[in-house]
């Protein structure tokens, strides 16, 4: 399963529309990773709304995500996660440890657009 | 299967216990924990649980298979429905030849784990289950029977 990647301003915006296998997870992790340097993208939006579960290996998965991300130099915010699914996360005591989450797409922007601007040497 | 029964009963309008199938799942290949985890969501609506306890379920399912792929390669889970007396549930049941698990009470303790996972597998499933047993041998398998009842 493909999740679509959308490049909005210098944002990526990741939708998971359909329930992922591990690999589909991890492929989705080392794209990312990889688009965020050739789009040089500031900040990623994921959003999981679509995940059926979440469960050790999919919040480890997006963790490193996000971590591996933030050595490239941009933010990460996971978006979209269900009631039913945040309930089952806490049940089972799994964290993503300070990856930053937001309800939806449009908090998820919010978001990133809160964060202090950076020098804007490049674009000037 | 649907039986002749069954039909019949169907047609006549009678309320059909469709309830009584049970579902074995192979699991082979990390696909297989997304398709086990989906007939665990499916079973628990079915039998009444609410929609986050049913997530739940399918959380503890996909666990579950993740340990028969990394430890096992290949295995099963068995699905069906509990009764004991008036209680209704859910028995998760999970089957493999792998290498059994060396010592049990030390997999049950959270941050155990020896295969780089979150370590929270088993420990994490028996908080959220209302009876877990486990039947290993090293060398020869283990079989997990998981317990949910309906409240």
């Amino acid at each position: 399963m493909d999740v679509p990647v959308l490049k909005q301003r210098d944002y990526l915006i990741a939708s998971v529309q359909a329930v992922l296998t591990d690999r589909d997870l991890v492929v989705l992790r080392d794209r990312l990773v990889e688009q965020v340097g050739y789009y040089r993208s500031v900040g990623v939006i994921l959003d999981v709304t679509g995940l059926d579960v979440m469960d050790s290996f999919s919040v480890r998965t997006l963790r490193d995500m996000a971590h591996m991300i933030r050595l490239r130099g941009a933010d990460t915010v996971i978006v979209g996660i269900q009631p039913e699914v945040a309930f089952s996360m806490v049940q089972l005591g799994l964290s993503l440890e300070g990856v930053p989450t937001a309800l939806d797409l449009e908090e998820g922007l919010a978001y990133l657009d809160s964060r202090p601007k950076r020098n804007h040497t490049r674009t000037k | 299967m649907i039986t002749e029964t069954d039909l019949l009963r169907h047609l006549g309008g009678e309320a059909v216990d469709t309830l009584d199938e049970t579902a074995t799942i192979a699991i082979d290949a990390v696909a297989d924990i997304v398709t086990a985890r989906q007939r665990g969501r499916e079973m628990a609506l079915r039998l009444g649980f609410s929609e986050t306890e049913s997530t739940l379920i399918a959380t503890i399912i996909s666990e579950l298979a993740r340990n028969i792929v990394l430890y096992a390669q290949s295995g099963e889970i068995k699905l069906e429905r509990a009764t004991s007396g008036e209680r209704r549930g859910l028995v998760i049941t999970c089957r493999d030849n792998g290498p059994g698990i060396p010592d049990v009470q030390r997999a049950m303790v959270g941050g155990y784990s020896t295969s780089g996972g979150l370590g929270l597998g088993l420990c994490g499933v028996q908080r959220m289950v209302d009876e877990l047993d486990i039947d290993t041998k090293v060398g020869k398998g283990t079989t997990i029977t998981a317990k949910k009842w309906l409240y």
